[in-house]
């Protein structure tokens, strides 16, 4: 499966990431290559065969609806490029 | 004292023959003396890790040590350690200082181990030779221009260059077993769901496993003991009796039936290797095992598998990193998509970006039928052929690695050519067994992994066969010559 640059460019904005023209032919190749790889599943018969999500199709534990987490805010956010008061700050979302 | 197995420190620390202070400043002085020629560590942690020793000459003093009290280790740098710089190898996370510690760095903490400092590793656990690391490459101390393997490149470095006794690692493809055989070291993933992910940045998180990489399985199972447990904080950790890891070590192998994969030894595998390999396997027919041919027809589609799942669930993992509440946020942002894409294209290397954009691709509308639950589909049949096996063998031997440890840059242009080494390990990633890799021989000084292959929560059985390996051969004794350099032989104080 070969992809096209403009097949390039939607995955970039799906995935939020910026490629450069510069790069983005590089990237349109070797991303080919491994879709080249992973073609080889599609000559496998899976017919009736049950998708594997988890290695022991283990399912989601519930716990009791009890507040466990205490408020750590302050450590939490000392990682934060920007804050105010309590907030995280982005550039303006809404005109 | 650097070659010391973590049995001997400990009995050396509880006869008082040196202390943990000493022990520790003895690593820490050849990490600083020889740790810029292979670049292991990303991050060392001398005053923390003094006064956790001093902490632990205080345990041991009142006669209440366990078996790590005072025993110094690396943590590859994938675990949230609260207070220190927790990188995973990128730029993204350059200067995140983590608020919290991994429930392996916590448990360690508990057992008293002295962390050394944060190991190298391929970027965001993403990679076979750890190259992508942000922080500059790691170099194999057994040859300088090779690649240690990866993801766990840095730790595997620092246990083979005698940087640190054992170390923390993890493994979603390969990233402990592969790199322990290119090093020469003794590695183990356990059983999906073994060991908590809980503060363990994630990858891939129906794979991601952490474990221990040693000189010796009897190391990797003290290391192993500590690092296992249930954890109601991981929503995957399962609520599985944690044995005595060393309890069963010396078990006589008599009777073992080990099944032999005719897949993984078929013509593509180099000549050279194979003969070591099956050298190996003589020597578990002497110590009483018997070979059993098995077939696991659908292990040639190990590697399409992992690269349709393993992308797909980074995709959404790497989701988090957007510049908003930690890592790296690009300078002057137009407007939150501007933020987005430029932020993650800065703090993203390339690997990382081709996997997430491959993940993006099999999981788009469209797509996912044919790719990633094709993938899944598949990764049961995978699974189906090893729970057959294991209804005729215990556990599984095969090669760790189709080559031994390359020269750097040799399998950077072509991505395909890259995943291709962890061809042997990936399968037991897809069905959440465990796997280690053991020394087992050299080609050209350069060493040779065997891996061994268990049923869930099995570990002590795999831990059991490679030590009674390791006690009839001599494979991982051997050090590399880098090793012996010491503080002493460059003019500094020992």
């Amino acid at each position: 499966m070969s992809l096209e640059r403009t097949d390039i460019e939607k995955l970039a904005l799906l995935a939020r990431i910026n490629i450069s023209d510069s790069e983005s032919q590089q990237v349109t190749e070797r991303i080919g290559a491994v879709l080249n790889l992973v073609d080889q599943l599609q000559a496998q018969d899976t017919e009736g065969v049950e998708p594997m999500a988890h290695p022991m199709d283990a399912t989601q534990i519930l716990r009791a609806d009890e507040v466990t987490e205490s408020n750590d805010r302050e450590n939490l956010m000392s990682n934060a490029p920007a804050t105010e008061e309590g907030l995280f700050l982005v550039p303006k979302v809404i005109e | 004292m650097h070659n010391l197995s973590v049995a001997q420190i400990s009995q050396g620390l509880s006869k008082g023959e040196f202390s943990s202070v000493e022990i520790t400043q003895h690593f820490l002085d050849r990490i600083h003396q020889l740790d810029s020629s292979i670049n292991a560590y990303i991050t060392k942690l001398d005053e923390s890790a003094l006064a956790a020793a001093q902490q632990a000459d205080k345990q041991i003093a009142a006669g209440q040590a366990n078996p790590l009290t005072g025993i110094p280790f690396a943590h590859k740098d994938i675990f949230c350690a609260q207070g220190v710089k927790t990188t995973c190898g990128s730029r993204m996370l350059e200067n995140f200082i983590s608020p919290y510690d991994a429930t392996v760095v916590a448990n360690l903490k508990q057992a008293g181990a002295i962390c050394l400092g944060k190991t190298n590793m391929d970027e965001f656990a993403m990679g076979s030779s750890t190259e992508t690391s942000y922080f500059g490459k790691t170099m194999n101390p057994w040859d300088l221009e090779t690649v240690p393997g990866g993801s766990s490149g840095g730790s595997a470095a620092a246990v083979a260059a005698r940087l640190a006794p054992i170390a923390t690692a993890t493994d979603t493809g390969g990233s402990i077993r592969q790199p322990a055989s290119l090093c020469g070291i003794t590695g183990l993933k356990p059983t999906y769901g073994r060991v908590s992910r809980w503060g363990m940045i994630a990858f891939a998180s129906s794979m991601d496993q952490a474990g221990p990489m040693g000189k010796s399985a009897e190391d990797c199972a003290l290391l192993l003991q500590a690092m296992a447990s249930f954890d109601s904080k991981d929503s995957t950790s399962i609520d599985h009796l944690v044995p005595d890891y060393s309890a069963n070590l010396n078990a006589p192998l008599e009777g073992l039936r080990v099944g032999v994969p005719k897949e993984f030894f078929e013509q593509g595998l180099d000549p050279q290797i194979a003969a070591q390999v099956h050298n190996a396997l003589a020597e578990y027919e002497k110590l009483g095992a018997t070979l059993i041919d098995i077939e696991l027809p659908n292990s040639k589609l190990a590697v399409p598998t992992y690269y349709v799942l393993a992308p797909a669930e980074a995709s959404a993992n790497l989701s988090r990193f957007d510049g908003v509440r930690y890592g790296h946020r690009c300078e002057n942002p137009s407007d939150l998509m501007d933020m987005y894409c430029r932020s993650r294209e800065e703090g993203f290397g390339e690997e990382v970006k081709r996997r997430i954009m491959i993940g993006t691709y099999v999981l788009s509308a469209g797509y996912y039928d044919a790719y990633f639950r094709k993938a899944q589909q598949v990764r049961r049949l995978i699974k189906n052929d090893f729970d057959r096996a294991f209804e005729k063998v215990d556990i599984i031997a095969s090669p760790t690695c189709p080559s031994t440890a390359f020269k750097f840059g040799a399998k950077t242009d072509n991505p395909v050519e890259m995943y291709l080494e962890d061809i042997y390990t990936i399968s037991v990633n897809l069905a959440g067994l465990p796997g280690m890799s053991l020394p087992c021989g050299q080609i050209d000084g350069m060493p040779v992994g065997l891996q061994l292959i268990g049923k869930h929560f099995d570990e002590s059985l795999i831990l059991n066969a490679a030590h009674m390996f390791q006690q009839a051969t001599d494979w991982h004794t051997l050090a590399p010559a880098f090793a012996d350099n010491t503080s002493e032989a460059n003019g500094g104080a020992s």
